[in-house]
């Protein structure tokens, strides 16, 4: 690998790092689509602030672009309290104003300056290298790695230090508030935390792939863990796998890292989904089909006790006919009495079935319960 | 201008075009936005991505009928994919709407990606999807946007009771034996139908805003559905209009973000002025009610003066009603108003008395209080 890939990787991975950790907030409170309209909103900051400052690389297009986002926020909560339309309109209706008039703005005053409508949308990572940070004539390594250090610590500053508040107004606002943590302002604290970061994976990554990164390893990691510490870090990790794999197969296949990356990410996410212990599709059909044997089991036992008494019982409890009294299928019938007598619940006597002590013992217990 | 749209022919196609493009996707976003599924379309658009580029690289061909048809299925995919996993995990719908959207998106630009690696140059203006470029709408295009409006209008027709049962008590409506989750995915399938639609000319990025915007206008000035359906339909074509043109009329502007510009301030109109909702109306509704009680409070503070003298013409000093009234609002300005009415009348300079007429007028207020107390 040469200096400069090795340069992008680091960059993707530290995007990563810093996107996932707000996302786990984002998503245990509701509030994933946020992402979605700051990443969108945070365009017109970025271009509002460059037009003012000329300079792509200064420091007020971060600060700028950053209250961009929570500006959104604050719109969007603005038109909500009218009631004239409910939230998850207004934010529809916020932030593709506020994107449309920064691409306008990109296509007619600043053409293809460093910015292009199609860099907003795809983000270059593989140019990010070429923006570096010399001081005195050392160059000390690509601006944005330095950049998202900085946000990283940050975030992670953040969640150490709030993370009582945080926990509290996620799971319970009600009670942060009376508790005197008011769970607004640490809405908005989480809000500009999050365009913050979005600002800086801007560059990076793009505006709709921040969403990528901040949903979906925390969305991933809710389906493994129950511990909100667990949570983030499996979710850092999530990040941290799907942006190195990502990579990789990207310059291989010579294909948009930062596309690779999401669907890394997503396929990460499909992977958990389907074979996540407890929680995933997999197992989740698993006891289904276990519950459903043990009550079918529990049923052919309660049938044979009902007639065993009686003369009927040659009828009734008859290996070959037992699936017509139960109306059952025939194969699966025979399947549910041959996991019976392998329990020891029913023993087979020249072809009629009756209980075992273990089985009368099971009936009763489960049925007296 | 007007004039221009009617004789220049591409004009007149790109208008039509979008026009029926803004109409299907306002009529279809009138439900998503009662359902408060504004943000539902937003994920479906940018999962029609992947469909777009696969539909070319399979067929080779950038017919809009078949691009059209990979973003459908694409599209159909990830909603039914956002539905398996809310019900089947705990996460929340907004999250599974992020999931799906970044993802299918991420995929189509990976897509996008190795297409324009290519050798060949056929694959070029594929990324016009993004923005939308409405200037590339050609006749033929038009008429199959209008028979898939045709389509989308008259189910919207065939089905409109089960639709508004749906919208609005969707418990009662399947107590009353419709089913109302085959009814719930046939208005999933429409809204894919109108997004997709609108996919050339708005682009992935906007066409949410396409869905959103004109309902929530037309929400604001009517409490019917059918108005409100009719009204954003004809919001949607309007804007759609302007912006399409416009954009045809400049080099280098992509037309999705104007017609959202166009959009948002026919919102913006809507949300101030609209009558009896307008934030602008509700204000001075506000400021009329605010200055009806300050006059009954000055009224009321003068009455209760008046019962204390024998002499009824007995000036009151301003201090006086000032403290009794107990708020620091223009109590000159409230007196003279009274005045004018003939309900006050200043006895000496700055000593106020309440008049006959004010007495009678502020009984009858008093009185009307007293019975609501009862």
């Amino acid at each position: 690998m040469t200096t400069p890939q090795v340069e992008v990787l680091l960059i993707a991975v530290m995007v990563a790092a810093c996107c996932s950790l707000p996302g786990v907030f984002l998503v245990l409170r509701g509030e994933a689509m946020a992402t979605d309209a700051i990443s969108h909103s945070i365009l017109f900051g970025i271009v509002i602030a460059f037009l003012i400052v000329k300079d792509i690389s200064s420091p007020f297009l971060l600060v700028g672009a950053a209250l961009t986002g929570v500006l959104m926020v604050a719109i969007v909560e603005i038109i909500t309290n009218t009631k004239l339309v409910r939230e998850d309109a207004s934010i529809g209706l916020v932030f593709p104003f506020l994107f449309s008039v920064g691409v306008i703005l990109i296509a007619k005053k600043i053409g293809n300056v460093h910015i292009d409508t199609d860099a907003v949308l795809l983000g270059e990572i593989a140019f990010a290298p070429f923006d570096r940070l010399v001081i005195y004539g050392y160059d000390l390594g690509p601006k944005a790695l330095y950049v998202l250090s900085g946000i990283f610590i940050l975030n992670v500053l953040f969640i150490t230090i709030f993370y009582k508040e945080l926990k509290l107004s996620t799971f319970d606002p009600g009670l942060s508030t009376t508790l005197g943590f008011p769970s607004k302002v640490i809405h908005y604290c989480l809000m500009a935390i999050a365009s913050l970061t979005a600002v800086g994976a801007f560059d990076a990554v793009g505006v709709v792939l921040v969403v990528a990164l901040m949903i979906v390893p925390a969305a991933a990691s809710y389906l493994l863990v129950e511990k909100l510490y667990l949570m983030i870090v499996v979710s850092l990790i999530i990040a941290l796998v799907s942006s190195v794999s990502g990579f990789f197969i990207a310059t291989q296949m010579d294909i948009s890292i930062a596309g690779t990356i999401s669907v890394t990410a997503g396929l990460c996410f499909v992977g958990i989904f389907f074979f996540a212990p407890r929680r995933g599709i997999i197992f989740l059909i698993a006891k289904k089909t276990r519950q459903k044997l043990d009550f079918a089991h529990l049923m052919l036992l309660v049938h044979i006790s009902n007639h065993e008494k009686l003369q009927e019982r040659y009828n009734e409890n008859n290996v070959r006919e037992i699936y017509k009294h139960l109306n059952w299928e025939r194969i699966y019938t025979s399947t549910v009495i041959h996991m019976a007598i392998n329990r020891g619940t029913v023993v087979d006597n020249k072809g009629v079935l009756s209980l075992s002590n273990k089985g009368k013992q099971h009936v009763i217990e489960t049925i007296m319960k | 201008m007007l004039g221009e749209i009617f004789s220049d022919y591409t004009l007149r196609t790109v208008s039509i075009g979008s026009a029926v493009v803004g109409a299907c996707g306002a009529v279809i976003g009138s439900f998503a936005v009662l359902r408060r599924q504004s943000l539902v379309g937003d994920a479906l658009t940018h999962s029609a991505l992947p469909g777009i580029v696969l539909a070319f690289i399979v067929t080779g061909s950038k017919d809009i009928s078949v691009l059209l048809t990979g973003a459908f299925i694409s599209a159909f995919i990830g909603a039914a994919f956002m539905r398996f996993i809310i019900k089947n995990t705990q996460i929340k719908e907004d999250t599974s709407l992020g999931i799906v959207l970044s993802v299918f998106f991420g995929l189509g630009i990976v897509l996008l990606t190795y297409v324009q690696k290519q050798p060949d140059a056929t694959q070029a203006g594929l990324e016009t999807f993004l923005f939308g470029q409405a200037a590339t709408i050609m006749q033929r295009d038009v008429v199959f946007m209008s028979v898939v409006m045709l389509v989308i209008l008259g189910v919207v027709f065939t089905f409109w009771k089960e639709f508004k049962l749906l919208v609005f008590d969707a418990e009662y409506g399947q107590s009353s034996g419709f089913n109302m989750r085959y009814m719930d995915i046939l208005l999933t399938v429409l809204m894919v139908l109108a997004i997709v639609l609108g996919l050339q000319t708005v682009g992935v990025v906007l066409m949410s805003a396409m869905v959103v915007a004109p309902a929530a206008s037309a929400r604001q000035w009517t409490d019917k559905m059918g108005i409100m359906v009719l009204l954003s339909a004809v919001f949607g074509a309007f804007s759609a209009v302007i912006g399409a043109v416009v954009s045809s009329l400049y080099t280098k502007l992509p037309t999705g973000p104007v017609i959202v510009v166009v959009l948002s301030s026919v919102v913006f109109v809507s949300l101030v002025l609209s009558p009896r909702r307008g934030i602008f109306w509700q204000l001075v509704k506000y400021e009329k009610n605010k200055r009806a009680l300050r006059l009954e409070a000055t009224l009321a503070a003068l009455r209760e003066l008046s019962m204390q003298h024998e002499d009824k013409c007995h000036g009151h000093e301003e201090c006086v009603l000032r403290v009794m009234k107990s708020e620091g609002a223009p109590l000159g300005k409230t007196l003279r108003l009274l005045s004018q009415k003939g309900w006050a009348t200043e006895v000496t300079r700055g000593k106020w008395a309440i008049t006959e007429e004010g007495l009678k007028e502020a009984d009858k207020f008093l009185h009307l209080i007293k019975d609501n107390n009862q």
